[in-house]
C-alpha cells in the first residue's frame, strides 16, 4: 500500500472524522465504490474477497455516496469524539497533534469552513408593495448586462463639435457575475475548459490565474482574463494579448500577505509547458511583486501592461480585503487600473496555510461597501468597477454585493459544485475524485467537459433568472440601477458600527 | 531586425520599446523606468543610463545601456540579453528565469547593488564589477542569490575572499576562466558593445554561484 494508507497507531493515531456504513442488503458487490475512491477507502480483501472500508482515509467527498448504483453508501460523522470542550474545539486539538507528530505548517483548501459572521445572511432585500410598482421579469425588459471598466468623467468633443465616443476598454457582461482565477495547475485543464467554454456561453469571463493559459484554450480569448502575479509565470506578450482583460494578482482573500509555492513535483508536463517553469523546479510566487512598493510602482506596473498591449485591455488589480482596504482602493483607483476586485476573507484557495486562511484579513461585505463610500467620497467611484468575491454563494449574495457597491461579482467555489466539487476541502491532496483539483490523467478524465459546461452554464442562467426575479421585486430593470444602490437593503443582528460601514438602515427604519 | 527608430533629447519617457517583437530602437538621453518590459525580440540600445525595471519580464530581444541602470533591471526576465556597461541598483534579474530553448543572460559591467538574483530560477547574470576599486565598492552588496533556486550567477574575482556572504542554499566556488567558457562569448559581447579589451576581462579567478537545488523552500506542511 502506498504511503498514504499507512495509518500510524498509538499517540500519532488520529481517529476518523467520518465513518463509511455499507448497507449489506443493497450492496451487490459490484466493485464502483473500489473503483471510484483515489483515496483507497473501499478495499476488498485479497483472501475473504470481502469489501470493507478504511475510514481514516476518508475526506467526505461523496463519490462514492453518488457513484453506488444501489445507493448502499452512507458517509457519517464517526461517533468517536474527544471529550467535549467549546474552547479547545476538536479542529485545535487535531491540528495540535498532526504539528507535534510532524512539525508541519497546517494546510487547508477552499474557504474558511468555520463558524463565523456571513454579513449577506444579515442583509435583507427590499421589494415594492402597492407604490413603485414591482416588475414582471417574465413579461417586461430586465437588463442585466453590466460594463467593466473606467467611465469617462465629461463629454469630449472632437474639432466639428461631434461628441466622442470612444471609450476607455471595457468587458461585457450578459450578467453580473464572472468566474473568479483558479490557475492551472491548482485544477485540472478538464477543469478549465469546462470554465472557459461556460464563459463564453454564457457571455462573461474566466480568469486563468496565475499558472498561464494552455495553448488549447487560446481560442476562448475573448472571454478570458489572464493574471499575472509576482512571480510572472507563463506572462509574455501573447499571453497578455490573448485575453479581453489582464489581472494584476496583488493578494488573495484565503491568503493575505503571503505568496503563493508549486513544489516542483508538481511542474510537469503542460502544467511546466504552461508556466514556462522547467519541470521540477519549484514555482516560487513571492508574497510582494518585488517592483511594486507605492502606489506610483503599481502605476507603472498597469501602465506598462497597457503600453504592451496598445492600451485595448483593461487591467483590474486585485487585492485581499484587509483592514485598511479603502484607503489601498482608493490609490488603486489612481494608479491608472480600470477594475479593482476585491476578495474577501471567505474566499476559496487550492492550498492556504490553516492560520492564515482563518485568520487574516477582514469580510468582504464590509471591505465593499468601504470602498465603495471612498471612492465616492472622493469623487473617483466612476474611474473605476468594483468587483467582489470571496464568497458568493448564490443569486441574493449578489444582489446584495451589487446594492453594497460592486458592479459584478467573482464566483469562484460555486462553478466548482456545478462541476460536481462537494466542498470536501482536500484539494491539496491532489487526489480530487470528481475530476477538479487533480492532475492525475486518469481523475481528470472524470470532469466530463461537455456536462460541466451544461451544468455550469444552467447555474449561471438559474440565478440570473434570480436577479431579474430579485430587481422586478424592487421595481428595478436595470442591475445599473442597483448598484450603490443601498437603500435596497436593511439589516438584522448587527450592531451600529456594522450598520454604519455597511451604510444602512436597521430593518424596520 | 525591422525598422531603425531613433529617439533623441528622450528625458524620462516610460516603457520605451514595451512589448516591441521586430524593431532596433536607438536612444539618446535617459529613458524612463521599464525600458523594454515585455520585450520580444527587439533590440534597444540607450547611449547614457537607464532608469528602473529595465527589460521587466522581457522574453526575448537584447537591450544595451551605455551607462548605469536603477532597480530590478531584468526582473522577470525569461530570455534575451541586457548588458550594462556601468552599475545596476537594487534587485538585479530578480525572478530571472529560463524555459526551454529561452535562457536569459545580463551582464553588468560594474557593480550592483543588493539581493542581486533573489530568487533566481534560471539564466545567467554576470557582473564584472570593473572599477569596484577605484569606487571602493563591493562587486556586489547585501544578501545576493537569496532564494536561488535556478541559473547562475558569476561574479569576477573572487567573491568569498572578498568577503560577500551568500545563502546557506547556493553552491559558491572560485574557479578559472577556463572554467567558466560559458560566459566569454557574453562577455566579448560586452567588450564588443562597450569598447573594452575581452581577453583582458577573461582573465583570473570567477566566482561561480549555482544553487543547490530547485525546491529550496519545500516547507514541511500537514493536511489539516
Amino acid at each position: 500500500m502506498s504511503a498514504q494508507n499507512r495509518i500510524p497507531s498509538g499517540i500519532d493515531y488520529l481517529p476518523p472524522l467520518f465513518q463509511v456504513i455499507r448497507n449489506a442488503d443493497r450492496c451487490i458487490d459490484c466493485n464502483v465504490c473500489v473503483k471510484q475512491c483515489a483515496n483507497g477507502v473501499h478495499v476488498r480483501d485479497a483472501q475473504t474477497g470481502r469489501l470493507s472500508t478504511v475510514d481514516e482515509l476518508c475526506v467526505d467527498c461523496q463519490r462514492c455516496v453518488c457513484f453506488c448504483p444501489t445507493h448502499a453508501l452512507q458517509i457519517c460523522e464517526a461517533p468517536n469524539r474527544y471529550r467535549p470542550n467549546a474552547n479547545w474545539t476538536p479542529q485545535i486539538m487535531r491540528g495540535s497533534y498532526k504539528q507535534a507528530g510532524t512539525g508541519g505548517v497546517l494546510l487547508s483548501s477552499m474557504g474558511n469552513p468555520n463558524e463565523q459572521t456571513v454579513y449577506w445572511d444579515k442583509l435583507l432585500i427590499n421589494a415594492s408593495q402597492v407604490t413603485n410598482p414591482s416588475i414582471d421579469p417574465l413579461r417586461e425588459p430586465m437588463e442585466t448586462r453590466c460594463y467593466l471598466g473606467r467611465r469617462p468623467t465629461s463629454v469630449m468633443r472632437d474639432a466639428n463639435g461631434a461628441i466622442d465616443t470612444s471609450l476607455p476598454p471595457h468587458l461585457e457582461l450578459a450578467m453580473p457575475m464572472l468566474f473568479s482565477a483558479m490557475s492551472y495547475g491548482s485544477i485540472s485543464l478538464n477543469a478549465h475548459k469546462v470554465l472557459a467554454r461556460a464563459a463564453r456561453e454564457l457571455g462573461i469571463y474566466y480568469n486563468t490565474g496565475e499558472g498561464g493559459l494552455h495553448q488549447d484554450l487560446y481560442e476562448y480569448g475573448e472571454n478570458t482574463i489572464t493574471q499575472v502575479a509576482s512571480g510572472r509565470f507563463g506572462v509574455f506578450k501573447g499571453y497578455l494579448e490573448a485575453g479581453a482583460a489582464i489581472e494584476v494578482k496583488i493578494g488573495q482573500g484565503a491568503k493575505p500577505g503571503i505568496g503563493g509555492h508549486l513544489p516542483g513535483a508538481k511542474i510537469v508536463g503542460d502544467i511546466s509547458r504552461t508556466r514556462m517553469v522547467p519541470e521540477g523546479s519549484d514555482a516560487i510566487s513571492p508574497a510582494p511583486h518585488h517592483d511594486i512598493y507605492s502606489i506610483e510602482d503599481l502605476r507603472q506596473l498597469v501602465m506598462g501592461l497597457k503600453a504592451a498591449t496598445d492600451g485595448r485591455k483593461p487591467v483590474i488589480v486585485k487585492v485581499a480585503a484587509v483592514h485598511n482596504i479603502a484607503a489601498i482602493a482608493s490609490g488603486i483607483a489612481r494608479s491608472g487600473a480600470d477594475i479593482i476586485a476585491i476578495d474577501g476573507l471567505r474566499g476559496g484557495t487550492g492550498a492556504a496555510p490553516t492560520m492564515i486562511r482563518d485568520n487574516v484579513g477582514i469580510p468582504i461585505e464590509l471591505a465593499l461597501a468601504a470602498v465603495d463610500s471612498r471612492l465616492r467620497a472622493e469623487g473617483i467611484r466612476n474611474d473605476v468597477s468594483l468587483l467582489v468575491g470571496g464568497s458568493i454563494r448564490c443569486s441574493a449574495d449578489v444582489v446584495k454585493a451589487i446594492a453594497l457597491g460592486a458592479d459584478a461579482c467573482y464566483v469562484g467555489t460555486a462553478a466548482l459544485l456545478a462541476m460536481g466539487c462537494h466542498l470536501c476541502r482536500n484539494c491539496h491532496s491532489g487526489r480530487c475524485n470528481w475530476g477538479i483539483a487533480t492532475q492525475q490523467p486518469e481523475l481528470v478524465k472524470r470532469l466530463n467537459v461537455d456536462q460541466g459546461v451544461e451544468r455550469l452554464v444552467k447555474l449561471m442562467r438559474a440565478w440570473n433568472s434570480e436577479v431579474m426575479e430579485f430587481m422586478g421585486g424592487m421595481g428595478i430593470n436595470s442591475i445599473e440601477a442597483l448598484r450603490g444602490n443601498r437603500l435596497m437593503l436593511r439589516g438584522v443582528d448587527l450592531n451600529e458600527s456594522e450598520l454604519e460601514i455597511l451604510g444602512i438602515s436597521y430593518a424596520g427604519r | 531586425m525591422g525598422e531603425t527608430i531613433q529617439l533623441e533629447d528622450c528625458l524620462g519617457e516610460r516603457f520605451i520599446g514595451a512589448g516591441a517583437s521586430d524593431a532596433r530602437i536607438e536612444i539618446e538621453g535617459i529613458p524612463g523606468n521599464a525600458l523594454g518590459a515585455y520585450l520580444d525580440g527587439a533590440c534597444v540600445e540607450v547611449f547614457g543610463n537607464a532608469q528602473d525595471a529595465v527589460g521587466d519580464t522581457m522574453n526575448d530581444g537584447r537591450i544595451i545601456i551605455h551607462g548605469n541602470v536603477g532597480d530590478t533591471a531584468g526582473y522577470a526576465m525569461r530570455g534575451g540579453e541586457i548588458y550594462v556597461k556601468g552599475d545596476a541598483g537594487y534587485r538585479a534579474g530578480v525572478h530571472m528565469k529560463e524555459y526551454g530553448d529561452k535562457r536569459p543572460v545580463m551582464v553588468i559591467g560594474g557593480c550592483t547593488g543588493s539581493f542581486l538574483g533573489e530568487y533566481q530560477a534560471g539564466g545567467l547574470i554576470i557582473v564584472l564589477g570593473l572599477e569596484a576599486g577605484r569606487k571602493g565598492r563591493p562587486i556586489v552588496s547585501n544578501f545576493p542569490c537569496t532564494g536561488m533556486h535556478g541559473g547562475m550567477v558569476v561574479l569576477k574575482g573572487d567573491a568569498v575572499d572578498a568577503g560577500i556572504l551568500f545563502p546557506p542554499q547556493v553552491d559558491v566556488r572560485v574557479v578559472d576562466a577556463a572554467d567558466c567558457a560559458l560566459i566569454a562569448p557574453f562577455v566579448r559581447n560586452y567588450a564588443l558593445f562597450f569598447g573594452a579589451d575581452g581577453d583582458d576581462i577573461l582573465q583570473g579567478p570567477f566566482t561561480l554561484v549555482t544553487p543547490l537545488s530547485h525546491n529550496p523552500y519545500t516547507r514541511l506542511y500537514v493536511a489539516n
